[in-house]
């Protein structure tokens, strides 16, 4: 990925003609605006960037970014911007899906790019709803959960996101929620840093099909309870107070009240930790997310990426054979001439 | 192993008689567990070294280890070897090596009257003969009498040849494929020497193995030479092919090899996105071997994904390739119709199986014509070309790539289980000749200083390609409708009538840019037969047999099949007759029937093996004389 820091970008250069055609109100505006103003501070050049979306409400983000951008097929744009990382070792690919999208359609493909480690940041819109489709349950809509697709309730058991992307051996993985751009920009600034596949669920509000689903972690009465904050290297300790705290017990995250234990027990945040047990554990803390949710990085893990692994083979290669003779190749298998 | 097992060394007898053939066709059959691909791909090899015109036919079940001694579980290797032109593998055997009862059961349907058999003759036990389902030894209840029989202990004499290689345990009977090899090696005069200067450097690392299959190839060799029973042998001279230099190729082969020509000559780097699967996962293989060329393997999660990234890779800027066969072409459809729309260029290679679903993995058919020109939704037009044999695949892939980049498309290139696994000497091109089918990035802007993704060259209708980290150009794409120049989502219902038509024609032009289908005509013909694919043989030597006769009939053969090659209607018009061979139910039948209202008549065979010449010779023969 090119480095190169450039000029002046402001929020209006990564802002295209096409009119947003999101519903007033989505939770997909404000994370667009947080990405285009991210993107104008980071100053690469906008040439070197290329946006991928499959299909969904969230799909249309690509359209909306003043870079090099394809609108793809429902779960398939994983794939297809692979194929671009891998081929392109200097561009900047990021890939916009949703929950249906990445988890349900598309999910072989996340779960394959999240364990290659490629140059790609994937950021996955979780509205818990299918929002194009007007409204039936997602693979991350509660169980139980009544829609149009659902009047009985969904029977369905869902995804947490972050734990898939632990499982399937994803090097970095965060949390993030719509309303707080601040909070996104921080976590898209460490995604972008960070070598290889980065994975950001953002919690997004559909207002029309399933409004306040999140509320919880954004309301105002309700945040401070609800909101844990995980910051590498600190203890994690949440509440308006900080009066509650996370323990590891057995390998399971626990909440208890702050001062019901002693300080060193409660749990350091370790996203570097290479083993992602502790990760993991925190991740099942939110089931929903109903009550405390960790926010923030998960896991922030060093590893060699595909496409310059795949970049290296070609470079041995040619050392150890020279640049490639067609000539001698068409010859390799033993060759004879008929006068 | 001392120097005195060597056939250099050995005193030849006085006896050796050497008859002088024009072609011989012989079969190695045996368990899928005692190599008999490799006996067949070696004696291939020694021919074609030699300067025989060759063709071969591998034939093996779809599971890695069938049951051993089962019929189900026969592998066979069928090569024919002449001292002329020929075109296919051959229909009936001269020579059939039989490993055991099995292979003899299943084979011998395909040895001619009177045709050798060499049995491997401890195989044919109790056990091997219930197994193949024989009550008696067909060795020795006199079922063979139609045929000269050699009965070999090829296994006692392996074993006795490899006892001081060091290899032991199941290895010891490993080697007998060489065994075979060596004896007939000896019966048809071919030359060790390259097989053993094979060994030696395949099996460099285990030392053990290599003295083993050297000892044993030796052994059968001497096992000729000592037994009088084989002293009547045969030669079959070099082939008065055209000049040139030659190699001996399959189609997967000769495909891998073409895409790699194909990124020279486009100047771009190779990236072959795909998920391995028979049997086009040879082109995988191949092109993995050659990473020092800058190609770029991405073998996927699923077939999906490996056309997706090969669609990423496009946009990228890469020579985008994605390989597969029925089932995976299925998979792929939807992202095919993505890059249709996006205007992509992709080449995708289909070695066509016999279907449907998982079909016979391992054996021939040729039907995803209908698939390949229509499995898409909406309308969804693109190019189809198809190898007719294993060496033309290295030029028609330089051709599909050519058109995908030239006219900006997905093309699908048909090849099949025949074609990938056959082999036939290619005469090898001038590689400083290839054409030139590079392309240009567009580097500024092309429209009132930007870029508009949909401008159409006037006379390609083709849009122009601007990849990522060029300033300026900065431009989305995607599956929606786009306005017919700028790109950008359009609803308009004008806009996609016109955007419909301009995929459409921009298809349809392209037979302005391709040769016209070539008749190969007698006077007075009324009848052409018109072939696709990998009927080319058998169609050519078909004709040639009935024309010695004095049989007068015309062939054609397309390797476009979409669009058409421009006079194929007027062809046609030409022939009160017109004969389709093909290994489906008929699809180019209806095809040409639909586009051009000829009653053109099908000859349709659907055993997952390709047409003997005497099948479609019969048919001719039936036609042309009613
Ligand atoms: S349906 Fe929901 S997610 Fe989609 S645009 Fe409207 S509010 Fe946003």
């Amino acid at each position: 990925m090119t480095d190169t820091i450039t000029t002046n970008y402001t929020r209006a250069d990564f802002q295209t003609d096409q009119e947003v055609r999101w519903c007033p109100g989505c939770g997909d505006y404000t994370i667009l605006a947080a990405v285009q103003t991210f993107m104008a501070d980071l100053g690469l050049p906008k040439e070197q960037m290329v946006f991928v979306s499959g299909i969904g409400c969230s799909s249309r983000f690509p359209y909306y970014m003043n870079t090099y951008g394809l609108h793809s097929i429902h779960g398939r744009a994983p794939a297809i911007a692979s194929g671009i990382a891998v081929a392109r070792p200097d561009l900047s690919v990021w890939v916009v899906t949703g929950d249906g999208d990445a988890l349900s359609i598309g999910g072989n493909h996340l779960i394959h790019a999240l364990r290659r480690n490629m140059n790609l940041k994937i950021l996955l819109f979780n509205n818990q709803i299918y929002g194009l489709t007007k409204g039936q349950y997602s693979p991350t809509s509660e169980k139980g959960k009544r829609t149009k697709s659902s009047p009985a309730g969904s029977p369905d058991a869902p995804f947490n996101p972050v734990s898939l992307a632990l499982g399937a051996e994803a090097t970095f993985v965060a949390r993030t929620i719509d309303m707080d751009r601040k909070h996104t920009v921080e976590v898209l600034q460490a995604a972008h840093e960070h070598k290889g596949t980065s994975f950001i669920e953002v919690y997004q509000n559909c207002n029309v099909f399933n409004d306040k689903a999140f509320i919880e972690l954004t309301g105002k009465e309700t945040r401070l309870e609800n909101r844990i904050n995980l910051e590498h290297g600190q203890p994690v300790i949440f509440g308006p107070e900080g009066e509650n705290a996370v323990v590891l017990e057995d390998g399971a995250a626990r909440i208890v009240p702050t001062d019901s234990v002693a300080a060193g027990d409660i749990l350091v945040h370790d996203a570097h930790a290479p083993d992602p047990s502790a990760a993991f554990a925190l991740s099942r803390l939110s089931h929903g997310p109903y009550g405390p949710t960790p926010i923030g990085v998960f896991r922030d893990v060093a590893r060699s990426t595909y496409e310059q692994d795949v970049k290296q083979q070609l470079v041995d290669a040619q050392e150890q054979k020279g640049a490639g003779d067609l000539s001698k190749l068409i010859r390799s298998m033993g060759a004879w001439t008929v006068e | 192993m001392s120097d005195d097992t060597a056939t250099i060394d050995t005193p030849v007898p006085a006896d050796i008689e050497i008859e002088e053939i024009d072609k011989v066709i012989i079969r190695f059959a045996g368990d899928s567990g005692d190599g008999m691909q490799l006996a067949g791909t070696r004696f291939t090899a020694d021919s074609a070294i030699f300067g025989n015109d060759l063709s071969t036919l591998p034939n093996f079940p779809a599971e890695i280890r069938a049951p051993a001694g089962t019929i189900p579980g026969v592998s066979s290797f069928q090569v024919q070897i002449a001292d002329y032109d020929i075109l296919t593998p051959g229909d009936e055997a001269d020579v059939l090596v039989a490993m055991n009862p099995a292979a003899l059961k299943a084979n011998l349907i395909d040895l001619r009257p009177g045709g050798m058999i060499i049995a491997n003759e401890e195989a044919f036990e109790e056990r091997n003969l219930a197994k193949a389902g024989f009550e008696t030894s067909p060795l020795d209840d006199g079922s063979l009498a139609g045929y000269r029989v050699f009965r070999v202990p090829m296994e006692r004499l392996t074993k006795e040849a490899v006892k001081d290689t060091g290899v032991t345990g199941r290895n010891v009977l490993r080697s007998k494929n060489f065994f075979a090899l060596g004896l007939i090696s000896w019966v048809f005069n071919r030359p060790l020497e390259a097989s053993i200067d094979w060994v030696e450097s395949k099996f460099g690392k285990r030392p053990e193995l290599a003295a083993a299959n050297v000892a044993s190839l030796r052994a059968g060799h001497n096992f000729g030479l000592t037994t009088e029973a084989f002293h009547h042998t045969y030669n079959i001279k070099p082939a008065k092919l055209p000049p040139g230099e030659y190699t001996n190729v399959t189609g997967n082969t000769a495909t891998a090899w073409g895409l790699i020509a194909a990124s020279q000559a486009a100047r771009l780097p190779l990236f072959y996105g795909t998920y391995p699967i028979t049997p086009a996962s040879d082109i995988l293989h191949e092109l993995a071997k050659h990473k020092n060329f800058g190609v770029r393997t991405y073998q996927a999660e699923d077939e999906i994904a490996g056309v997706g990234a090969a669609v990423g890779a496009a946009f990228a800027g890469h020579l985008a390739v994605t390989g597969t066969s029925g089932p995976g072409l299925a998979l792929k459809s939807e992202t095919i119709s993505l890059a249709i729309s996006m205007e992509l260029p992709l080449v995708v290679i289909d070695v066509q199986r016999a279907g449907p679903s998982t079909g016979l993995p391992t054996k021939v058919e040729q039907s995803d014509l209908l698939f390949s020109l229509y499995g898409r939704h909406g309308e969804a037009p693109l190019p189809v070309l198809a190898a007719r044999s294993a060496s033309d695949a290295f030029e028609i892939t330089i051709e599909a790539t050519r058109i995908a980049l030239k006219y900006m498309t997905p093309v699908i290139l048909l090849s099949d289980n025949y074609i990938a696994n056959g082999s036939e000497p290619w005469q090898l091109p001038d590689t400083d000749a290839l054409p030139d089918i590079g392309v240009k990035f567009l580097t500024e802007p092309n429209a009132d200083g930007r870029y508009v993704p949909y401008l159409r060259d006037p006379a390609t209708l083709a849009r122009q390609w601007a990849i990522p980290g060029t300033p300026g150009l900065e431009h989305r794409l995607g599956g929606l409708e786009k306005h017919e120049v700028v790109g950008n989502v359009s609803y308009d219902p004008s806009n996609h009538q016109l955007m419909t038509e301009l995929r459409e024609w921009k298809i349809r032009n392209i037979a302005n840019d391709i040769p016209e289908l070539e008749v190969d005509h007698d006077v007075g013909a009324e009848l052409l037969v018109l072939g696709w694919g990998s009927t080319y043989g058998a169609i050519r030597a078909a004709a040639k047999r009935v024309r010695r006769d004095g049989l007068p009939v015309a062939t054609a053969h397309l390797r476009y099949l979409n669009p058409f090659p421009i006079n194929l209607g007027a062809v046609l018009n030409e022939y009160r007759y017109i004969l389709v061979p093909e290994v489906n139910m008929g699809q180019l039948r209806k095809l040409i029937r639909a586009e051009f209202l000829v009653p053109a008549m099908g000859f349709n065979k659907v055993q997952g093996l390709p047409f003997r010449v005497s099948e479609v010779e019969n048919k001719i023969r039936e036609i042309v004389t009613s």
